[in-house]
């Protein structure tokens, strides 16, 4: 009896199978941002997209229904961004009872631990593309959350990659005195000391004169300290670190927020069929795909790729997938990538750019991991307090 | 003198004959074979002399040339010109481009129909399979596919037209009678290559970032198999194949890691991998000569060709060409 039950049920599920994978499958996406005014700067900066982050989710939303087209799955995508913080939770509390259970945002990390306290109380997947915050991979873990845009910890650690393997071991840090310049500063004095670098000098920038008038003036002697092989700069909105270059007092290059920089994503990177996602990207924007973007990008596409795989749309079925190994994403940067099982941080190589080529992409050959050599980039399983998790209360 | 001239005049002829044959005899092998090479970043194409293994020749060409096909008399050479979007013809005796078809936009990779006519391009950028007649230069249809169309195939038969799409990560069946997609087989990351086996009943796909090779049923369109390489000492991320090439004789398959700069030799019959062959660095694509004993890869980065001898399984040699070499085919 029993076997002959066995035996009806197979039957069931055999003759089921084909008409579950022809099944129709709606996938509900929503995109929030929220960017922050970065307040009066020195340098008469290049303005930031206003579109950041939602051409990269557009297009990942894009390249997923061409493939959902085949397998009768269609995505959509609701973008919002907020004008004011209070709206932030407003809008996402609206999606989640609308029944969106996977977002993707674009947030500072105060704001993305609230959305993530909503999304576990409905079951929903929440992807960061927007904060680079190191806390968020280590001590402030959220549930149901992953993140595609990469922490600090894993630039600056691809920067000092990179300038050990070119000996280039001796630092001046300069760094200015917001709240994200002394986090960036944090992780470079993290990745010091994984990479065998010394600092010869820390100096913060607090100078409020106008600098396209006395950069040349000023900066050669506020450089004047023991000899470096680098300076690296901490500045992440572009404040005073655009006048680093070529006015230090010894003649070195620069680096960091500044000069060669380690980003998610950038015009420059076009091995590895990235030229076609360029591309695609400018058809779609006008315009060049930057980190958030890729960040965005990203975020869709591993939720296309679950969706693929899975024939699901079920938010917690679609997390457990992507946070298993049978996970991975081809996503333009030389290998397959997938997240870590403990911050949910989306392994990937960094590439360092300068503005019209790519200089390296870490992880570079010779520095070692037991498991991956992505993880010899950022928080490694041992200095994370974090587990992947999918919560529903 | 005058008794000298007389026998003299039936020799001269004969004399000529002999060094016409016997250099026609001497250079036929010479002028048989002879390698095409797609110089991606030099806008070229490197001519390689499959006797003396030198470049004979460079030719320019339309910008990032990437796939190339013959004509199925090997009188002509088309050539995806991806940058200028479209596909130039080379007539072959004289080296001339003699058309350019429309071929959509970014065209990657191709394949000719048996018929030597229907040409179904990949059209990267467009999700889109262009189908162009070679001797009108019309467009007769477009198939929309997935995500960057890179691998084109066609079955011996003609019935089938196959593509891979890079982002979709599936292979696409397109009914050659109708134009009409009729099957997806989803495989591997980042699928970039399709290989018929010459009876048609198997097709090899390649899939880069997956770092496999799904062995496809024909009849099912199911994958029957999967092919996984491990190369001593270099990373498994780094192992992303490419290009495949089936001997004749359905001994081996020849498949291309990439960034992993080896040839992997597969038993063709029982698909297990038999060798692994260094060859140059980021290998792309490989083509037989005549009766495949040899076999030549275009190494991207290296900027160069390795010769394999096929019998012995060793390569023999290094050619270099122009920057970033990508296609190849021998002309016997």
């Amino acid at each position: 009896m029993v076997f002959l039950f066995r035996l009806s049920l197979l039957c069931i599920s055999l003759g089921l199978a084909p008409l579950l994978q022809a099944a129709p499958l709606d996938i509900k996406v929503g995109f929030i941002a929220y960017h922050p005014d970065q307040g009066p700067v020195l340098s008469n900066l290049i303005p930031e997209a206003a579109d950041r982050g939602f051409k990269g989710a557009e297009l990942g939303l894009n390249d997923n229904n061409t493939t959902g087209r085949f397998l009768k799955q269609t995505y959509s995508l609701t973008s919002k961004l907020a004008e004011e913080p209070e709206q932030i939770t407003q809008i996402t509390q609206a999606w989640l009872n609308q029944g969106i259970r996977l977002i993707v945002a674009d947030l500072p990390a105060e704001y993305l631990a609230k959305v993530a306290v909503q999304v576990k109380q409905h079951r929903a997947m929440l992807i960061n593309s927007g904060s680079y915050n190191d806390q968020l991979r280590t001590t402030e873990c959220l549930s149901n959350t992953l993140h595609t845009l990469p922490s600090r910890a894993m630039l600056t650690d691809a920067l000092a990659q990179w300038s050990n393997s070119r000996r280039l071991k001796n630092w001046l840090i300069i760094k200015g005195s917001e709240t994200n310049d002394l986090a960036y500063a944090a992780a470079l004095h993290r990745s010091v000391k994984r990479f065998g670098i010394n600092i010869v000098a820390e100096k913060t920038w607090d100078f409020d004169t106008d600098l396209r008038r006395t950069a040349q003036n000023e900066l050669p002697l506020f450089t004047q300290t023991k000899e470096y092989d680098l300076v690296v700069v901490a500045d992440e909105r572009g404040d005073f670190g655009e006048y680093v270059m070529f006015n230090t007092w010894y003649p070195r290059p620069v680096a960091g927020t500044q000069g060669l920089t380690p980003v998610a994503w950038h015009r420059m990177v076009e091995q590895w069929g990235a030229a076609q996602l360029q591309s695609r990207f400018e058809k779609l924007s006008g315009r060049w795909m930057n980190n958030k973007d890729y960040a965005a990008w990203a975020a869709v596409r591993s939720i296309g790729e679950a969706v693929t795989q899975t024939r699901s749309n079920d938010a917690e079925t679609l997390f457990n997938f992507i946070t298993s190994d049978k996970f991975q994403l081809a996503g333009f940067k030389g290998r397959k990538l997938n997240f870590r099982q403990w911050s949910g941080q989306l392994r990937q190589p960094i590439p360092l750019i300068q503005p019209k080529s790519l200089v390296s992409q870490p992880p570079l050959e010779g520095f070692l991991h037991p498991v991956n050599e992505l993880d010899t980039l950022g928080f490694d399983k041992p200095e994370s307090n974090c587990t992947v998790m999918f919560a529903s209360h | 003198m005058k008794a000298l001239k007389f026998p003299l005049k039936p020799i001269y002829p004969a004399l000529l004959g002999c060094a016409l044959l016997s250099s026609a005899l001497l250079s036929s092998p010479v002028m048989a074979e002879k390698a095409y090479v797609s110089n991606e970043k030099d806008d070229t194409i490197s001519i390689i002399d499959l006797e003396t293994m030198e470049v004979i020749n460079t030719l320019d060409v339309g910008e990032r040339p990437r796939g190339i096909i013959f004509s199925q008399d090997r009188s002509k050479l088309y050539i995806c010109a991806s940058d200028s979007d479209t596909v130039q013809i080379m007539d072959l005796s004289d080296h001339s481009i003699i058309a350019e078809l429309p071929s959509g936009e970014d065209p990657e990779q191709f394949a000719l129909h048996p018929d030597d006519r229907r040409l179904y391009i990949a059209n990267e950028d467009d999700a889109l399979v262009t189908v162009v007649d070679t001797q009108t230069h019309e467009v007769l249809a477009q198939i929309d596919v997935g995500v960057e169309p890179e691998g084109m195939a066609v079955s011996p038969d003609g019935k089938w037209a196959l593509s891979t799409s890079e982002t979709t990560n599936m292979v696409h069946w397109i009914d050659t009678e109708t134009n009409q997609l009729i099957d997806n087989t989803l495989v591997d990351q980042r699928p970039r290559h399709v290989e018929f086996n010459k009876s048609g009943t198997i097709v090899w796909a390649s899939s880069e970032i997956g770092g496999t090779v799904s062995i496809i049923d024909v009849d099912s369109r199911q994958i029957q198999h999967k092919l996984n390489f491990k190369i001593k000492g270099i990373h498994p991320d780094k192992v992303q194949p490419v290009g495949v090439r089936l001997t004749d004789d359905g001994k081996y398959a020849f498949i291309a890691l990439g960034p992993a700069n080896h040839i992997a030799v597969v038993d063709a019959k029982t698909y297990e991998v038999i060798d692994y062959l260094l060859v140059g660095r980021r290998v792309w694509h490989m083509d037989f000569n005549g009766d495949q004993s040899k076999l030549l890869t275009t190494n991207g980065i290296s900027g160069d060709v390795s010769v394999i001898d096929v019998n012995k399984l060793k390569v023999i040699k290094s050619v270099k060409v122009g920057r970033y070499p990508w296609g190849v085919r021998i002309k016997s």
